[in-house]
C-alpha cells in the first residue's frame, strides 16, 4: 500500500479496500520506524491526523469524496497550519503554533486530505542540503551519510522512504527540484503566482513558489490540481481559470521539441550525471520528441544574481522576527535594541544570519545600484534568454543538479561551493517559469540523478505530460532505496 | 571589493544581529568569498536593460477599500513571548 500511486490509493478508498484511518496509521507507523534514522519530520500529531482521517472516511461514506479525500499529505514546515507547531526549521519559531491555515493547507483541507506531519527543512528554506535545520540534518534514504538536498529535504526524503504518499515543498532557487533529484523522487515548481504564498513563511517573495513532491508525475498532477488557484490574500496570485493537470497526461510526445541548452552540459557537470541525462534525452527522442540545440547565454550569471536578490528580499522579510509578536525572545537584555540583537543572534542559525548580512549590505546606502539594481537587470537578461529559447522549443531539458547527493558536512564550511549547487535551478525562479525534476537513473555510488524540465509560463500540463510519458517508458521513479522499511 | 571588519560590524548593527569580534572575523572571509562570486555580475554590460523586479512583471491588483480581516486579536496574542492586558510587552523605550 505504501508504494501505491495516489490514483490507486484513491480507488482503494472508494472501493472500501482501505480506510483513511488505516492509511494514516500505516504511514504514521512508517514514520515512527524510520524517522529516527532520517530525521525527515519535525512534527507529527497522530491525534489531529486521525481526526481528519475519520472525517475523511465519513465523507467517503457519504459519497462526497474528491480525488485526494482521505490521503495523508506531509507538509514542509514552512506552511503555517492552525494548531500545528510551525518552525520553518528555525529556533526563532521553535514555539510558534500556527494561529491560522496557509492557503495551501486550506486547499488540502477542503479536498479532504489528511495532514500527516510537518517536514524538516533548511532554516527559512535557505540551503541546498537540509543541513541548516535547528532540528538537525535530514539524511538521504539512499545513503544516510549523504544529504537529501534542500531546502525541502524532509519532504523529498519522506517520499523516497515511503513515509508519506505525497508531500509539499517550496522552491526559491531550486528547493523542490534539487532535493527531488538528490532523493530520487519527482517535484514540481509551478509558474510564479500559480500557488498562493499566503501562510507560506516568506524567504524571497519575488521568487518563492510552493509545489508538490511525490513519487510520479501523475501524482504531482493530482496534487497540483489541489494546490493551484487564485487567492486574493497573495498580491501576486494569478487570476486564471482552474486547469485539470491530469487531462493531457496520456497524450503521446510526437512533435515535441526538446531544447537542450549547451550551457548546462559544460564545465562543472559531473560525468555520471551527464551520462544519465543524455540517456533520458535519447529515451525522449525514442518516444517521438525532437532534440533542438539551444543557448541560454546569461544563465551562468543566475547564481550571482540570485545570491543578491534572494538575500536582499530575505533581509527585509526576516526583519519581522524580533522577539516581540511571536517566536523566541532572548533573555537578559538591557533595552529594546539589545533585545533585538540578542534575539536575532540566538534565534537565527549561521546561514540565515549570513544571508541577512549579505542582503542588508547590498541594500545599504551607496551599494544599491552596484548590486541589487545590477542583479535585477541580469534577471531580465536571464528571462529574455528563455523567451528566445521558447521560440525554438517547447521545453528546456537538462540536469537538475551538477552532481549526485554529497556527503553530510562536505560543503558546510564553504557557502560558495554550496551555492553553486543551484546553477541549473535558479534561472527558472528568476524568470518565474515552471520547472520540475524527475528521476532519470543513477550516478556515482548508485545515487539518483534528476532530469530538469523547464516549461514556458503556465505550461505545467505539458511538462507533466512529458514526464508521465517518460515514466511510462522507464522505471527509475519506481526504484526504492534499499535498507528502508520494505 | 573586500569588506572590512568595521563594515561587517556596521551591517550587523543595521540588521540588528548581535555579533562578537571572533564571529565577525569568521563571517568576514565567508562574505568576501560570496561577494567575489556576486562580483561576476560586473563582467556583463547591462546598459539600457530595464530592471526586472518580479517573475513575469506582474501588475499589483487593487481592491475595494473595505474591511477584509476579522478580529483575531486573542489568537495572535496567544503566540506572543510577553503580553499584558491585550498588549505586546517590550522593554521600556521612553524614560
Amino acid at each position: 500500500m505504501h508504494n501505491a500511486s495516489l490514483k490507486e490509493l484513491s480507488a482503494a478508498l472508494a472501493q472500501g479496500k482501505t480506510s483513511s484511518v488505516d492509511l494514516t496509521k500505516l504511514f504514521l507507523e512508517r514514520i515512527q520506524k524510520t524517522n529516527g534514522a532520517l530525521n525527515a519530520f519535525i512534527t507529527v500529531g497522530a491525534e489531529k491526523s486521525l481526526a481528519q482521517a475519520r472525517a475523511a472516511d465519513a465523507r467517503i461514506a457519504r459519497g462526497d469524496a474528491k480525488p485526494l479525500t482521505g490521503i495523508p499529505v506531509a507538509h514542509k514546515d514552512i506552511f503555517v497550519a492552525k494548531d500545528w507547531l510551525t518552525t520553518c526549521g528555525s529556533k526563532i519559531l521553535s514555539n510558534f503554533v500556527g494561529p491560522y491555515d496557509a492557503h495551501v493547507i486550506e486547499r488540502f483541507n477542503a479536498a479532504g486530505a489528511v495532514l500527516l506531519g510537518k517536514t524538516n527543512m533548511d532554516e527559512f528554506a535557505m540551503g541546498s542540503s537540509s543541513e541548516n535545520s535547528f532540528y538537525g540534518p535530514v539524511k538521504n534514504p539512499w545513503d544516510r551519510t549523504c544529504v537529501p538536498g534542500g531546502s525541502s529535504g524532509g519532504s523529498a526524503a519522506a517520499i523516497a522512504a515511503r513515509m508519506a504518499p505525497a508531500a509539499t515543498g517550496t522552491d526559491t532557487g531550486g528547493s523542490i527540484r534539487q532535493p527531488a533529484a538528490l532523493s530520487g523522487v519527482s517535484g514540481l515548481k509551478p509558474t510564479y503566482g500559480l500557488v498562493s504564498r499566503y501562510g507560506m513563511i516568506a524567504f524571497a517573495s519575488s521568487l518563492d513558489q510552493g509545489g508538490p513532491i511525490a513519487k510520479s508525475a501523475e501524482d504531482l498532477a493530482l496534487l497540483l490540481n489541489v494546490m493551484a488557484g487564485f487567492d486574493a490574500r497573495d498580491s501576486t496570485s494569478v487570476e486564471r481559470s482552474a486547469e485539470d493537470y491530469t487531462l493531457d497526461l496520456d497524450k503521446p510526445l510526437s512533435g515535441l521539441r526538446v531544447g537542450v541548452p549547451k550551457e548546462h552540459f559544460g564545465e562543472g557537470l559531473s560525468v555520471d550525471v551527464g551520462r544519465a541525462v543524455e540517456a533520458a534525452l535519447a529515451q525522449l527522442e525514442k518516444l517521438g520528441a525532437r532534440r533542438v540545440s539551444i543557448t541560454l547565454p546569461s544563465s551562468g550569471l543566475s547564481v550571482p544574481a540570485y545570491y543578491v536578490i534572494a538575500p536582499a528580499e530575505a533581509s527585509s522579510n526576516l526583519s519581522r522576527f524580533d522577539g516581540v509578536r511571536y517566536g523566541y525572545r532572548a533573555s537578559g537584555y538591557r533595552d529594546l535594541a539589545d533585545m533585538y540583537r540578542k534575539t536575532r543572534a540566538e534565534g537565527f542559525g549561521a546561514e540565515v544570519r549570513r544571508r541577512i548580512l549579505i542582503g542588508t549590505y547590498v541594500l545599504s546606502h551607496g551599494y544599491y545600484d552596484a548590486y541589487y539594481l545590477k542583479a535585477q537587470k541580469i534577471r531580465r537578461l536571464i528571462a529574455q534568454d528563455f523567451v528566445e529559447a521558447f521560440r525554438q522549443c517547447d521545453l528546456v531539458i537538462g540536469p537538475t543538479s551538477p552532481t549526485v547527493a554529497f556527503r553530510i558536512g562536505a560543503k558546510a564550511a564553504d557557502p560558495v561551493k554550496m551555492y553553486l549547487n543551484d546553477i541549473y535551478t535558479t534561472p527558472a525562479n528568476l524568470a518565474g517559469l515552471p520547472a520540475m525534476s524527475i528521476p532519470c537513473g543513477f550516478g556515482n555510488e548508485n545515487l539518483p540523478v534528476g532530469l530538469h524540465i523547464t516549461g514556458n509560463y503556465f505550461a505545467e500540463a505539458r511538462m507533466l505530460q512529458v514526464a508521465h510519458q517518460y515514466q511510462k517508458a522507464t522505471d527509475w521513479h519506481a526504484r526504492r532505496p534499499a535498507g528502508i522499511e520494505p | 571589493m573586500p569588506l572590512s571588519l568595521e563594515e561587517v560590524h556596521r551591517v550587523a548593527e543595521l540588521a540588528r544581529i548581535g555579533i562578537s569580534d571572533a564571529e565577525a572575523r569568521a563571517v568576514q572571509s565567508q562574505l568576501n568569498d560570496i561577494f567575489e562570486l556576486i562580483g561576476q555580475m560586473q563582467r556583463v554590460n547591462t546598459e539600457g536593460i530595464a530592471p526586472m523586479s518580479h517573475g513575469q512583471d506582474v501588475k499589483l491588483r487593487l481592491r475595494e477599500d473595505v474591511r477584509t480581516e476579522r478580529d483575531q486579536r486573542e489568537q495572535f496574542l496567544s503566540v506572543a513571548p510577553e503580553k499584558e492586558q491585550g498588549l505586546y510587552l517590550v522593554p521600556k523605550v521612553i524614560e
